[in-house]
């Protein structure tokens, strides 16, 4: 357990000193949302229809947006060859890694969603379970982009191919995630929605990590 | 800890490096790759390192089987490959403590690996400020850090000067003293009492009719 | 049957099934699209623009067909490491892709008769439409790679997780449709698929199936081929 921490807190410290933490990723994901209004007006009723669509939309493109380095940083320099032969297994380092990705840009992303909720009028009593549909939906985000990212790997350059191999892995996600928003804001129950996302974050938990592993030990051949 | 290579083959996008490649290693020994570029030098450190698959042959290094008993092969790897595997935005110490918490060393080992390449003045440093020998040199102290009996090293010595590179020599010389084995692709002399050298890219067999890969299916001629 | 995996048998047999497959197929799609447009009688409700059926559901149910086929071939390939189901999958890969994109247009061509649009997103469009993206995915990634011997393990692995979500997107966006209720295609209720529409669909369906196993096996062998030319050149770079 020792190494699993020391990678994930390695991954964090990475992210604070280079990329400025979750900072950039927030940026990305509040200027997507300002600029749905600009694209569609800003009728308040129109506005609160689409809100928590639009918000899931922007949280997954800021959570692909880091999605390509993180692999290919540690596979270019030579610090995934000696991961792969530590004691610490590749499932579990792949699994640290999404760990760190998560805090970085999911965990932000639940603070400034509510932020970005009242620019697109959403109606108050969707904030909650907006709010917990991102909680349970934005780890499957990291861990289903660590299977594209790993595919991806070993390439100069993977950025948009890890995207068009990813966004279409984020349908059921997006899917669900943006019905319980909206089931909210009509005021219906959105807790099977919710129930639907947290399985399948469950499900990605252990699986996810599994298959990008396989992928990553292709990627150092 | 003898390390018995098998009768060992690789093919790399339809091109035959080596095949029944075969030597063993006595504990204490080392063995020198030499040969031109592309002789298979590095390929055949990957392999042994578990990261690459050979398509024939097999490795034992203590007894253990590299094709059947991977994970535990690896766990008496060590691997130094053409690149550092060091994070700029790390300080030396940062960097090296990470590693001995992935490799599971102990954090007291950290300052002495930090010596044994004379990176003590640094050792605070962001690796961003370091030059490339010292980065190498970074990279290499990994040697003094994590106690494992198998050494692969790849080039080395590239980018260090002669007082870094007799160190790494010194360190490879006491890994054979302790009954280690070390495999190493250099051009340097590392001083090693009972060395053997090969050209990997000198071992080409005809391939054996149970020793045929898939790709020598595909690429054989008669279907055609 | 492992003994395909072997290029040489494979290339054998397959030249010798060829010539039968691809006559099979252009004879049952002239006799299926005889019956589909001067035989079955126009539908009740939409009139002629129905007959599109004959092409669309056809379509529909290859590309979910190669796809799993291509899923059951890239299990092959990374478990027994058989060298001709990567190039199955490979080779099937843009023609479910064409398949797809077929159901997608001959979908929205009935759908404007139907509806007065183009599209709408009716719950298994939508689904193809997703079917699509797999498909771009997939070829995407064969094409990415420098080194064949990557590419293929890595294009399997893709495929088999691209099955496991398409599944879950079908599903998820089934629950989205009930929940937002666009039109359906369909040919109103059950008793529209009486008998005169069965026939020349089975027709249709086993042309279509026939025209892919001829391209698949044209396209593998084309495969094998590329690939001797690739030793032979490497082969002759070397002396």
């Amino acid at each position: 357990m020792r190494a699993f921490w020391a990678l994930a807190r390695r991954d964090l410290t990475l992210a604070f000193r280079t990329g400025g933490g979750g900072a950039l990723g927030v940026a990305f994901f509040v200027i997507t949302a300002v600029l749905v209004p600009f694209g569609v007006g800003p009728k308040p009723d129109l506005l609160s229809v689409i809100a928590p669509g639009m918000l899931w939309i922007a949280a997954l493109l800021a959570c692909m947006l880091t999605l390509d380095r993180l692999f290919q940083a540690d596979v270019e320099d030579g610090s995934m060859d000696l991961l792969a032969l530590s004691p610490l297994a590749l499932e579990l380092a792949v699994l640290a890694k999404c760990l760190a990705h998560w805090l970085t840009t999911g965990l932000p992303l639940l603070i400034a969603a509510p932020v970005m909720a009242i620019t697109l009028s959403m109606p108050g009593e969707a904030y909650g379970p907006m709010v917990l549909a991102l909680a349970l939906g934005t780890p499957a985000l990291s861990l289903i982009g660590a299977i594209g990212a790993g595919l991806t790997a070993g390439m100069r350059r993977g950025g948009v191919l890890t995207a068009v191999l990813v966004l279409p892995l984020y349908v059921p996600t997006l899917i669900l995630g943006a019905l319980a928003g909206n089931a909210a804001a009509s005021g219906l129950d959105p807790s099977p929605y919710l129930m639907l996302l947290g399985a399948i974050t469950l499900a990605c938990l252990p699986l996810c990590p599994l298959v990008a592993a396989a992928a990553l030990r292709l990627a150092l051949r | 800890m003898s390390l018995s290579i098998d009768n060992l083959r690789c093919v790399r996008a339809g091109r035959t490096v080596f095949s029944g490649l075969s030597v063993d290693v006595q504990p204490g020994e080392a063995l020198i790759l030499a040969g031109p570029n592309g002789a298979g030098k590095s390929t055949l450190l990957r392999i042994l390192a578990g990261l690459l698959r050979p398509d024939a042959g097999d490795a034992q290094f203590s007894g253990v089987s590299l094709t059947s008993e991977r994970v535990e092969f690896q766990e008496r790897v060590l691997y130094t490959g053409h690149l550092d595997a060091v994070k700029p935005a790390l300080t030396v110490h940062e960097m090296l403590t990470f590693w001995a918490d992935v490799y599971d060393a102990h954090h007291d080992a950290v300052g002495p690996a930090i010596e044994a390449l004379a990176l003590a003045r640094l050792a605070d440093h962001p690796v961003r400020t370091l030059s490339a020998g010292q980065r190498r040199r970074l990279g290499l102290s990994r040697l003094a850090l994590i106690d494992r009996p198998l050494w692969l090293l790849d080039e080395p010595t590239v980018s260090l000067d002669a007082d870094s590179a007799a160190r790494v020599a010194a360190l490879a010389r006491s890994r054979c003293e302790s009954g280690g084995v070390v495999v190493a692709a250099t051009h340097i002399d590392l001083a090693i009492p009972a060395a053997k050298t090969i050209d990997p890219g000198s071992f080409k067999l005809e391939a054996t009719e149970d020793g045929v890969t898939a790709d020598d299916l595909v690429l054989s001629g008669d279907a055609w | 049957m492992w003994s395909f995996a072997n290029p040489n048998k494979f290339m054998r047999v397959s030249g010798k099934v060829l010539p039968y497959t691809a006559v099979l197929a252009v004879l049952l799609f002239a006799a299926g699209l005889y019956q589909a447009i001067y035989v079955v009688p126009p539908e009740r409700v939409q009139g002629d623009s129905a007959r599109i059926i004959f092409v669309h559901v056809p379509a529909a149910a290859l590309s979910i067909m190669i796809y799993l086929a291509m899923c059951i071939s890239s299990l092959v390939a990374l478990i027994w490491r058989h060298p001709v189901a990567d190039l199955s999958a490979k080779a099937a890969a843009p023609v479910g892709a064409s398949f797809t994109a077929l159901a997608l247009v001959t979908g929205a061509l009935w759908g404007y008769p139907t509806w007065g649009t183009w599209w709408v997103w009716d719950a298994r469009l939508t689904s193809e439409l997703i079917l699509f993206f797999f498909y771009i995915g997939y070829i995407a990634l064969w094409d990415a790679f420098d080194d064949e011997s990557k590419a293929a393990p890595a294009a399997a692995i893709f495929c088999l997780v691209g099955s496991v979500f398409a599944v879950l997107a079908k599903y998820s966006v089934e629950l989205w449709e009930t929940l937002h209720q666009p039109p359906s295609l369909t040919i109103g209720g059950e008793e529209n698929v009486h008998d005169v529409y069965h026939i020349p669909l089975l027709m249709m369906m086993a042309a279509f199936w026939l025209y892919f196993v001829t391209l698949w096996l044209v396209r593998v062998r084309m495969e094998i081929r590329s690939r001797r030319i690739r030793a032979i050149r490497l082969a002759a770079a070397r002396e």
